[in-house]
């Protein structure tokens, strides 16, 4: 039976990976290399990595971490962090990345999703989005966040898969760094209108509130940072927990 | 040596780089010779499958794969090249599986993606030591039925065959390259053959 997936995200800049993170063993939590191979060995099931370098120049450090990731861990793992072009894609798919993750360009820019599919193909292409609920209705937001657009979650979410996303990771804004738990209702509806998979991301806070988004949605991966970087959550406890309750989960 | 088939195809890299890791040096190449010569050779694969059988054409590479007496191992749509038929791209394959490939049926959710396990239906040496409940990473929308091929059969909303054999040809579903310890120990397998 399909397994349900445990992510750890890393925030990566120029190449080093920001928000402390308190591995024990690790001769440097800033290396997002030692950091995958460390949550590889927890048997996490995939890893995203997400790039918020801001400036052009210092992106250029992103390829070579990529292929120095690839080298080092064996079970999938994402990158996304402003990619807007095939070209973008293109490096780091070749670099060794399995999948890449799309958001603003994606937003403002529908028909990218259908380019990197046919470039790519959809099994690569993941397409992330935001959503902040405002009275009442869940709109994407762009910009890491920042920027609220008029674009409803929901549709969105369809048309990223009919225009041949792969996979959707989806963000709740309002549950993000609050560690309440995941936003079941958002994550319930989008995991019930699209026909690929789903990862809920934003308000890990506890081992049961994974246990409640599988049991309550049909996403079919969770995602988390905080609470994994700091040791409050280990992915081989969580995962035992989840298998406890009868959730299908790789150990 | 062990030969990499390089073609239009997504994830040649992360199979070179799965076997480095094994202490294997492969070498990645499109040339007939380099490929008959080898000692193994891997067909990996990301792709689309009708543009990838045109390209294997149009280089000449699908008869030369047809002819390899050496073992060889297919992965993901690899696999699916080496079957009679696809549905994607509705396409012609290598035929060495003499088998369709079809899309999973509407209402499952595809890629099936992710980890998922299989039962094996012989003592094939491509999965010795790998046990029921041993999971590897499957990203596929399309897939070859349980045929006279199939040694190792996984479930997905319907069964369908997670590895095949004929002969020399191997072939997995999935990714052994992306399976932690358990693709890492099928790979080492392949190549003891």
């Amino acid at each position: 039976m399909l397994k349900k997936r445990i992510i750890p995200c890393l925030d990566i800049r120029d190449g080093r990976t920001v928000k402390g993170v308190s591995f024990v063993n690790l001769r440097d939590a800033g290396d997002p290399v030692e950091l995958a191979r460390a949550y590889a060995d927890q048997a996490a099931d995939e890893i995203v990595f997400l790039d918020i370098t801001a400036t052009h120049e210092k992106r250029k450090t992103l390829a070579p971490l990529v292929e120095k990731i690839a080298n080092a861990i064996n079970i999938p793992f994402t990158v996304g962090g402003g990619i807007s072009t095939r070209e973008d894609v293109s490096v780091l798919i070749s670099s060794g990345a399995d999948k890449v993750s799309v958001n603003t360009a994606a937003v403002l820019d529908p028909a990218l999703i259908t380019r990197l599919a046919d470039s790519f193909g959809s099994q690569c292409i993941v397409v992330a989005i935001d959503a902040q609920r405002i009275d009442g209705e869940w709109r994407v937001c762009i910009n890491g966040g920042r920027k609220i657009t008029e674009v409803r979650a929901l549709p969105w979410a369809e048309e990223a898969m009919l225009r041949g996303a792969g996979e959707i990771l989806l963000t709740s804004v309002n549950s993000d760094g609050t560690k309440e738990g995941f936003s079941t209702d958002i994550t319930a509806a989008v995991s019930d209108r699209v026909n690929i998979p789903v990862i809920a991301s934003g308000g890990a806070g506890t081992m049961d509130h994974f246990r409640r988004v599988f049991e309550e949605t049909s996403c079919t991966a969770a995602l988390a940072a905080s609470v994994f970087h700091f040791g409050e959550i280990l992915i081989p406890d969580l995962k035992r927990y989840l298998q406890k309750n009868n959730i299908n989960v790789r150990v | 040596m062990t030969a990499i088939l390089k073609y239009n195809s997504g994830n040649i890299m992360s199979v070179w780089v799965a076997l480095k890791r094994l202490g294997h040096e492969a070498v990645i190449s499109d040339d007939p010779e380099i490929i008959s010569g080898a000692e193994k050779v891997i067909i990996p694969g990301v792709g689309e499958a009708a543009s990838a059988m045109r390209h294997l054409r149009e280089k000449s590479l699908d008869r030369v794969i047809v002819s390899l007496r050496q073992p060889v191992l297919g992965i993901c749509l690899g696999l699916q090249l080496m079957c009679a038929s696809s549905e994607e791209g509705n396409t012609e394959g290598l035929g060495i599986f003499d088998t369709p490939v079809r899309r999973f049926p509407a209402g499952a959710r595809v890629p099936h993606m992710g980890w998922n396990d299989f039962i094996s239906l012989s003592d094939d040496p491509l999965l010795k030591g790998i046990g029921p409940g041993d999971d590897v990473y499957y990203v596929h929308s399309y897939y070859a039925g349980v045929n006279g091929y199939t040694i190792a059969v996984c479930d997905y909303g319907l069964a369908f065959s997670a590895a095949m054999r004929r002969d020399n040809f191997f072939a997995t579903q999935f990714h052994p390259e992306k399976s932690a310890e358990t693709g890492a120990r099928i790979l080492e397998n392949f190549l003891r053959l």
